[in-house]
Parts: C-alpha cells; structure tokens; sequence
C-alpha cells in the first residue's frame, strides 16, 4: 500500500455526508493495472474533482461509479466501491438501475440523432414514460434545470445538431437530469468547449450541486479551482498505474498541499 | 464484471433501494434469438456441404474418382452410363481463363486510372456506371452474348458457330470486371499518400510513381481481385449456358463449343433421375464446384486481410 | 527507376495515360452500349398489354404477365425471409459477438456463402426444400433457395451498417440507464436503418435477376395462371427471358428484346433505388 492511498477521511467538509465510498479500488485490462488501491469518499451535494495529468486514469475511474467500465472486454475490479452503503459490484445489483441513478457526461458532447426534445425524453421514454403531457413536463423541467430551456423552447422539434457545442453538452446534462439521477459523473465536459460555454456549465454544476452529487474528472485547474469543493489529485506511478496522491477541499488542496508531487504539479512543474 | 459473493444485507439493501437485479426475460429472449440467426450463416454453409456430399460422393462407388475427373467421355443415359467430366473441367478453365486474360489487365487499368489519374467528377461519373454492370443479371448477358456478341465472333475467326468459350470467356469478363476494378481500386487509394510523395521528391512522373509505387504496393490487393474475379467466372451459370456451345466432347481450343460445369448441372439436373447415378454426378459437379469456388475465396480473403494490416498505422 | 531523358518520360507517361483512359472509357461505354441497345431494341414491343397479359403460343405472342408477378412474388419472398435474419445476425455481429472463435466460424462462414455459385444453391434447395422438406418445385422452396443465397449479404451489410454508427451514442444511451436492447432498439437501428435498407434493395435486385437457381427449383416454362399459393409453381423473368431466348424457335426479335428491358428494369431501378438510399443517409449525417 502506498503512502498516498491513505489519505485519510478527516479532511473532508464536516458538514457532508458521503455518498460513495471507495476503499482500496484497483482496476485491471488483462494484465495491465490502470489504477491501484485507490479509497476516497465522494461527498453528497457537493462537487468533487478528479484532477491529474493526462493517461493518469482519471477517467477509467469515474467509470467504475456506474460500472461502464462493464463495457470493456478484460477490464476487472477490485476493492470496494459503495453506494450510499451498497456494494455497486455486487453481484444481485441491477447495472440498468444503478445507471438510472448514476449518470454521466461525455467529453464529447454526444447529443442523439433525434430532435432537441427526443433527446431528453429518450431516457424517460425507455423508463416506461409514454404521456405526452408528462413527458413534455419533464422536458420542460429538465431543460429549465440545465439552463437550457429559454434558448432552446422554440426549437425542440429541431435537430439536437443545430445547436452550438455549448448548448448541446448542456442537453446531454438535461438528458441525464431527465432520469433524476443521484449523482451526475462528468467526464472533461468542458474540453470541447469555448471559454464562455465553459463558465455556463459550470455555473450550471454549481447550482445543480444544491440537489446532485457531482463528480467531474478535469485537466484543467482553474476549472477544478473555479468549481468544485473537493479536489482528488490523482497522478501515474513508473508502472503506470495510476494512484490517488492527496484528497481534500480544493481550496486547501490549491493553497497548501500536503504532498511534494501535487505540489509540483499544481504549480505547473510537470504534467 | 460483477462479483461471485453477495452478501445477504448487501442484497436486501439493494432490493429496498430498488437496485436488486432484474432479469428482463424479454430482452434474454430477443438476445437469445439474435445469436440463433447468426448460427443460421454456419447452418446453411454445413447444410450446403452435407447435402452434396451425400447427395454426390455415392457416385464414386459406381464411377472411381480417378474415372469421375479424367474421363473424358458423359453418356449418363447410354447402357451402361459413363460419367467423365473433365470436357466440363476443361471448358470451365477455358472460359475462366478468357475472362480473366481480358478482365484484369482492362480491371487494373480502369482502376489505376480512377484512383491515380482521374479528376473526382470524372470517377464519380464513371464508377457508378462501372458498378452497374456488376447488377446486370446473367441471363441478360448471356442474351446479349447470343444477339450480339457470338455472329460478331463466328463472323471474325470463320466458325460454325459463334457459341463457343471465348464468347462466353468475353461475356463473364465483363461480369468480373466491376469487382475487380472495385477491390483493385480500393487497394491503390489504401495506400497512404507519403509513398506516392517519396517518389515524387526523387523526381519521379506520374506515370512513373504509378507503375512503380502504386501497382506494386497495391498488389496483393490486385491479386485478391483476381481471385474474386476467377470465383466469379467459375460460378456463373446463365451465360455459358447460354452461349458457350453445350458441346460435351473434350474442348480443344476456346473457339471449341463447350459445357463448363454449372452449365452441365443445369442443363442436366432437371431430366435427371433424383437420387440415380446421373443425379449423383451432377452434386459430384456442384461439390467440385464448391470446393474450387471455396479455395478462390479463402486466398483472397486472406489476402486481402494480410493487405488491409499492411497498411494500418 | 530509371532515369531516361525528360522527354521520352513524358511521352511514356501521356502513352500510359492514354492507355488507362481508353480502357476505363471502352468499360464505360460496354455498359452503355448494353443499356441503349437493350432499351432500343425493346421499346418497340413493350406497350401496356405486353406487361399485362399471359404469353400465349409458348411465348411467341402475348405479354409477360405472370413472370412479372412471379418474380415479384419471388423479391417479396426473399426479403420477407432473408431481411430479418440478416438484420438480426448483423446485430449480433457488432453488438454482442465476443471476440472468440465461433465469432471467427461465423464470419468466415459469412464470406464463403457469399461465394457459392448459385447453381449450387440451386442444388441445395432442390435438396433440402424441394425434396427433403416436401415443399415441392414450388414458389416457397424458390424464395427459401434466394433468401440463403442473400443472406450473406443481408448480414454484412447489416452489420456493417450498425458498426457505422458511432460508439458515443451507445455510451450515451447506457449512462441514462437504458438497457442493452434498447439502446439497440431505439438509437443503433434506427441510424443503421439507411444501410440496412441498402443491402435490402440490393439483395431483392439479385434475386428479381437470379435465373439459374429457380431453374433448379420450381420456375415452369409456362404456368396457365398465376401462383395461388406458395406451393404453386411459377414464372418468373429471368427464366422467361432464357425459354423464348433459347427454347422456343420463331419468337420476334423484338419481343426477347423487350423481355430483356423489362428484366434489366426491373434488376437496375433497384439498383438504383439502393444508390439513392446510400447517397441521401450520406448527405444527411454531414
């Protein structure tokens, strides 16, 4: 075990409760080991970060929230990573129901073929919603929570491809937000985005905090500076594996970080 | 992914919270039925194998497979019957023959011309013209053979008839010619653009870097074509029944009239006995057919499998 | 390489150029020449009543009646048959085969079907549905024979199609909780559904112009009616157009001719129509 993996839970806001807990989570593709016993807590209502240079397995381990990593011949477990105190890796647990109630943002904003409405009724519609009335209810009130609907109520019948990349990426949040998830994993969802695009969606993380877990993977640092209250800073050993070095609120993590590497990495030395 | 163990409070945690696993006996029945239609690919092929074996391997108790290839003599209803299909064999590998001398050096060239030479419109003009003759149904080109091309060819080397191999050599070459052009095509513009640029920084012409850099690395796709093409030739049927003579004696040049082997089994399956000797012989002629058209497919596939890696980066 | 002078490389280069050119064109204008000679040749005794009445004196005179229908039942047939096991098999293929070997047995075994002769599937069907399944020579035991024979196809090109179709909406879909099937079901195939239909069209142009095949097993020469049943017996285009071309002595000229066209019609606009599905889903994903 190394020293880095016991960062330990009293750092964490008082005032939270937490909301999944990992405690020595490793994931493996065939031989290779792509994280190594990583234990963190997730804190309800709050936005967390996951910050670290690229290849590090940022990503890989926002995927093992909802278990997409599922998807992936030869990629294996290990640990334990609970969901308000239930074993998502459980056998009898319901991957289906598990992703209803983690959902999650793509880099790439990945709107569907389908018209601006489809788009957010596709979730509601699989989950047996067929009222017309309600589902236009819930398109309404998701698009309202992403901050999307005065832009786009007169064209829900348009293409979700004529909208800008900024607005598309907030409709794949009302996408998920239409499914009334728990907790929302967004995977760099800013990446693609222009700056002003950028500071949308994270005023729309900040607000959407009040009343989700949010849990967003990010290169960039001022991002995870700006917008969460929790940073995880996650770096890749020689091997390539990749360990968490230091947890704790960002503002403490930005100003004085207990670990060298993080150190040198939030002030630009290496990454 | 999940994991074996499962722990009596973990499992009633997760049913009160509703994330207790479902089995959506609807969707494994779907799923289910997806994976026995894509067995029915592997069925139909054994099927296909099955029943000319044992329709077709009892003849070799009557006539020895030595007898059954090189005799040159079929009298299926004289007494006693004779079964020997290498005049079939034969027109079959004069027809293929034809069809391939005149397709793949007209194939290759069209193909080097609309990948290398050609400005865009005019290959967007030309290739789908090319890909339609690939939808021409073979009755139709065997009609034309018989209009058209076979006086033209009775005409030009003085023959009885104009029904011969070579009328029905040049009628299949027209009908392998679009997937060779296809497949030769699309090797040429696989290869990536900086071998072409190599060439021409040492001061090569167009022509130059075509002849010497484009064909040649190309070429084992070019040889898979041919071998798509061949397949194709071996397995027409309509047109050399149509036109390539029907004559059972032993073809002795491809202006002889002749009966390739589809042409024998279609011709003769319909007056045959089902289940006597003749009928045998004939899937004896459709395994062979199998077996030939089978092996062409397998090289070129590997082939074209070996070339698509040479080039992925 | 080597190097001769500039101008003699010049010239070899235009020769060369040339070369290609003429063959590409003498290609381009064989199909041409085909299309316009059948179409003019045939123009001349294709009128109303000639699609529309029954052949009489063994097709010397009359119309083609029937072996229209007949090869319109037969389309029908093959696609009702082959579409759904190809669009169910290509599903498979790109959405769930692993990577193991009966995954490998199944592809492979797509490539060498999509070889066989058809004489040979014409053998197969005599066997198996004519004689083993007691369908007879009949309309059925002819659409099964061409619904195996485009199966190869269906598949491929339905798995091909489905595989085109980006894996962020897979992504996409899964993360809201929607189920394996109805990610599928709701997002894959309706993307693919251009694709799918392309192979479709094209499998029923190769099964309106396949003649030797239905040769084997059930096309009659000349059938009083039309099929009633599907194990009826029955006429169809390209078996039409083989009799008066090559068994029946007397027939007009222009009457094979127009046959010829009304097959290659039939056999090219879906052709056609297969093109114009593929270009418009093209113009429509940019």
């Amino acid at each position: 075990m190394t020293a880095a993996s016991t960062v330990s839970r009293d750092r964490m806001p008082e005032h939270s409760t937490t909301k999944i807990r990992t405690e020595g989570v490793s994931l493996y593709y065939g031989a290779f080991q792509a994280l190594r016993n990583i234990t963190l807590d997730i804190p309800e209502r709050a936005i967390t970060a996951i910050i670290g240079p690229s290849g590090c397995g940022k990503s890989t381990f926002l995927r093992i929230f909802n278990r997409m990593n599922d998807l992936i011949p030869g990629a294996r477990v290990e640990g334990t990573i609970q969901l308000e105190g239930i074993d998502i890796y459980d056998r009898c647990i319901d991957v289906v129901e598990l992703r209803k109630r983690v959902g999650m943002v793509f880099q790439k904003p990945n709107p569907f073929p389908m018209s601006v409405f489809e788009n957010v009724a596709f979730g509601p519609r699989r989950h047996g919603g067929n009222n017309r009335g309600e589902l236009a209810d819930i398109v309404e009130k998701s698009l309202r929570q992403a901050a999307l609907w005065d832009e786009v109520k007169d064209k829900l019948d348009k293409s979700a491809f004529d909208l800008s990349g900024g607005q598309q990426q907030r409709l794949c949040i009302a996408r998920v937000l239409a499914v009334e998830p728990q907790v929302i994993l967004m995977d760099e969802p800013c990446s693609a985005l222009d700056p002003v695009a950028t500071l949308k969606i994270e005023d729309l993380m900040r607000q959407l905090s009040n009343s989700y877990t949010i849990v967003i993977v990010t290169h960039n640092m001022q991002q995870a500076a700006r917008a969460s209250d929790i940073s995880a800073f996650l770096l890749m050993e020689p091997d390539r594996a990749g360990v968490l070095v230091e947890c704790g609120p960002t503002s403490q993590l930005f100003t004085s970080p207990k670990d060298k590497r993080t150190e040198d990495y939030i002030t630009g030395r290496f990454g | 992914m999940p994991r074996q163990r499962s722990s009596a409070t973990t499992a009633e945690c997760a049913l009160e919270k509703g994330l207790r696993r479902r089995w959506r006996l609807g969707e494994r029945a779907i799923e289910g039925g997806i994976f026995l239609a894509s067995l029915l690919a592997i069925v139909v092929l054994l099927g296909i194998v099955a029943l000319l074996l044992r329709q077709g391997l009892p003849i070799f108790s009557y006539t020895p497979p030595w007898a059954f290839l090189f005799g040159t003599r079929w009298y299926p209803v004289s007494e006693p019957p004779t079964f020997g299909i290498a005049p079939f064999f034969v027109a079959t590998l004069w027809v293929t023959a034809v069809a391939t001398a005149v397709a793949v050096p007209v194939g290759v060239a069209c193909a080097a011309y609309l990948s290398e030479v050609a400005r865009p419109a005019i290959r967007e003009t030309a290739k789908p013209i090319i890909e339609l003759l690939a939808g021409f149904p073979s009755v139709v080109m065997g009609f034309i053979g018989l209009l058209l091309l076979s006086p033209l060819i009775q005409s030009m080397f003085n023959l009885n008839t104009g029904l011969c191999g070579l009328a029905a050599g040049i009628m299949l070459s027209l009908m392998s010619l679009p997937i060779i052009v296809t497949v030769s095509e699309d090797a040429m513009r696989a290869i990536p653009d900086d071998f072409r640029q190599a060439a021409y920084a040492l001061g090569a012409t167009k022509w130059e870097v075509v002849r010497h850099v484009s064909i040649p690395a190309a070429l084992s796709g070019i040889s898979a074509a041919m071998m798509l093409g061949i397949g194709r030739a071996i397995g027409e049927t309509m047109t050399v029944l149509m036109i390539a003579g029907g004559a059972l004696a032993m073809p002795v040049s491809p202006t002889a009239p002749m009966m390739p082997m589809t042409a024998a089994i279609a011709s003769g399956i319909g007056n045959a006995v089902r289940g006597g000797l003749q009928y045998q012989a004939l899937f004896a002629i459709g395994l062979l057919l199998f077996l030939m058209t089978l092996a062409v497919n397998l090289v070129a596939d590997a082939v074209l499998e070996r070339q698509k890696r040479k080039f992925q980066r | 390489m080597r190097m001769k002078s500039g101008l003699s490389r010049q010239l070899s280069q235009r020769t060369a150029f040339a070369v290609l050119l003429v063959a590409t064109i003498a290609v381009v204008m064989v199909t041409l020449f085909i299309i316009v000679r059948i179409a003019v040749s045939g123009a001349g005794a294709l009128n109303w009543s000639f699609l529309t009445q029954p052949p009489t004196d063994a097709g010397r005179a009359g119309g083609i009646f029937p072996a229209l229908v007949g090869t319109f039942y037969l389309m029908l047939g093959t696609l009702m048959l082959a579409l759904p096991i190809g669009v169910l098999a290509g599903i498979y293929l790109s959405e769930y085969a692993p990577r193991n070997w009966l995954t490998r047995v199944i592809n492979l075994a797509i490539i060498n079907l999509a070889g066989v002769p058809s004489i040979v599937y014409g053998l197969f069907g005599l066997g198996v549905f004519v004689l083993m399944m007691k369908f007879g020579m009949s309309l059925l035991a002819a659409s099964l024979t061409l619904a195996c024979q485009a199966l190869a196809m269906t598949i491929t090109t339905s798995r091909e199609a489905l595989l085109a179709v980006p894996r962020e909406y897979r992504e996409g879909s899964l993360a809201i909780g929607a189920t394996k099937w109805q990610t599928i079901r709701h997002l894959i195939l309706p993307q693919a559904r251009p694709g799918i239909i392309t192979g479709a069209v094209l499998a029923m142009s190769r099964a309106a112009g396949e003649s030797a095949p239905i040769l084997i097993v059930g096309a009659a020469f000349i059938v009083p009616g039309l099929p009633q049943s599907p194990f009826d017996r029955f006429m169809a285009l390209p078996y039409h157009l083989y009799t008066v071309a090559t068994q029946v002595p007397g027939v007009p000229g222009d009457t094979k001719w127009a046959v010829a066209l009304v097959l290659l019609a039939v056999v090219l606009s879906f052709n056609v129509l297969a093109t114009i599905v593929r270009l418009r889903a093209r113009r429509q994903r940019v």
